[in-house]
């Protein structure tokens, strides 16, 4: 076998890897406190549905379904799905990204990159005890700031989400 | 008899927030009676010559309890003989949660030679009596003359759950060495993210 055919074999391994990879790859943004604030305080017309999550949650990876479906079925111009992932940011490459690329293609994802928890907490929601699954839903323009500490179902989530929609 | 109704209700609103939202600081913090992973019944009231009690709710499965347990550890070791033992709760519930068995506290007691109790709130009243919301959650108590507890610090044991080298704020180390010097406590409330407590369905 000729080394052109060897070479063009690997060219061809190489390329078809990029492809898959970027394929099933969800992008994680690391982000800082100060930048989800300002994002937050940006927030016009739509509703945002911010969750508090970690892969080592378990109540909150049962949950997690439910924002999926949400962020597939609503209007995007009505709803903006956030996940904030609290996952050390270590542990960014080895758990979270393979967590996400098992699920397919999701809502928009952060990754909080804040160790001291007690300096920011408060900035989210002064009622959050620091217990997760946590999520806050926001309209500026509405003057919308619900906060939620504890799980949801799909059902109560839905129920939740009409509810403010039709605020 | 309108203002009299009215004062109840209002007594009873009162009574349900308060209730609802756990302790606050300078309360009385409620005794309990518990069973350890020996076997042994324990209550605040019990523990003799002390002069308080760190009361850690924490667990087995949760990792940011995992992470902080040679920290749980230390601080048991450093304050015991000075009169702040670790009182460790585990208040998950084990029908949720299988790993959160009391047998399997028994196992995690052994496998990291807990020095302090270790205790299963079974029916989640003491974790609900001081509001505790997530593991780990620490409650600092400190006896008063009259032999009641009173609440001095809630919170987290300091400001870095993975590197516990980083950690520059050692909120419970702080809190004891300034209850231990006759002081009040600097900071007294804290938050941290921690594991939702497994409350039994309703």
């Amino acid at each position: 076998m000729s080394t052109k055919l060897l070479k063009c074999l690997a060219f061809f391994l190489v390329i078809n890897a990029v492809f898959i990879d970027k394929a099933n790859c969800q992008e994680v943004k690391v982000a800082k406190i100060d930048e989800l604030i300002s994002m937050i305080e940006k927030n016009e017309d739509s509703l945002y549905v911010i969750n508090f999550w970690a892969t080592w949650c378990k109540p909150c990876v049962i949950e997690l379904p439910c924002f999926y479906e949400l962020n597939r079925e609503q209007n995007k111009s009505a709803i903006r799905v956030l996940l904030v992932s609290l996952d050390f940011k270590r542990n960014l490459n080895s758990n979270l990204i393979p967590f996400l690329n098992k699920r397919g293609t999701g809502p928009e994802t952060w990754l909080l990159d804040e160790t001291d928890y007690d300096s920011w907490i408060n900035r989210i929601d002064s009622t959050w005890t620091g217990s997760i699954p946590a999520t806050i839903f926001i309209n500026n323009r509405k003057g919308i700031r619900k906060f939620h500490e504890g799980e949801f179902d799909c059902t109560s989530l839905n129920e939740e989400i009409s509810k403010l929609l039709n605020h | 008899m309108l203002s009299k109704t009215l004062l109840v209700s209002a007594y009873v609103l009162i009574s349900y927030c308060t209730f609802g939202q756990g302790l606050k600081i300078g309360d009385k913090a409620p005794d309990f009676n518990l069973k350890s992973t020996e076997g042994k019944q324990v209550s605040l009231s019990a523990i003799q010559g002390n002069k308080g009690a760190i009361v850690v709710f924490t667990c087995n499965n949760c990792p940011f309890s995992i992470a902080y347990e040679d920290r749980i550890i230390a601080l048991h070791k450093k304050f015991s003989s000075l009169g702040y033992p670790v009182i460790a709760i585990n208040p998950n519930d084990a029908v949720k949660v299988p790993e959160e068995s009391f047998k399997h506290m028994r196992k995690r007691a052994k496998e990291k030679s807990f020095p302090f109790v270790y205790l299963q709130d079974e029916s989640q009243e003491t974790a609900k009596a001081y509001g505790a919301t997530r593991t780990p959650h620490v409650f600092i108590v400190q006896k008063d003359t009259d032999g009641s507890y009173i609440l001095k610090y809630i919170g987290a044991i300091d400001n870095n759950t993975d590197d516990p080298d980083a950690a520059d704020k050692k909120y419970v180390d702080n809190a004891v060495n300034e209850l231990l010097l006759g002081n009040t406590v600097s900071l007294t409330n804290t938050k941290a993210i921690g594991c939702s407590i497994k409350w039994k369905k309703p």
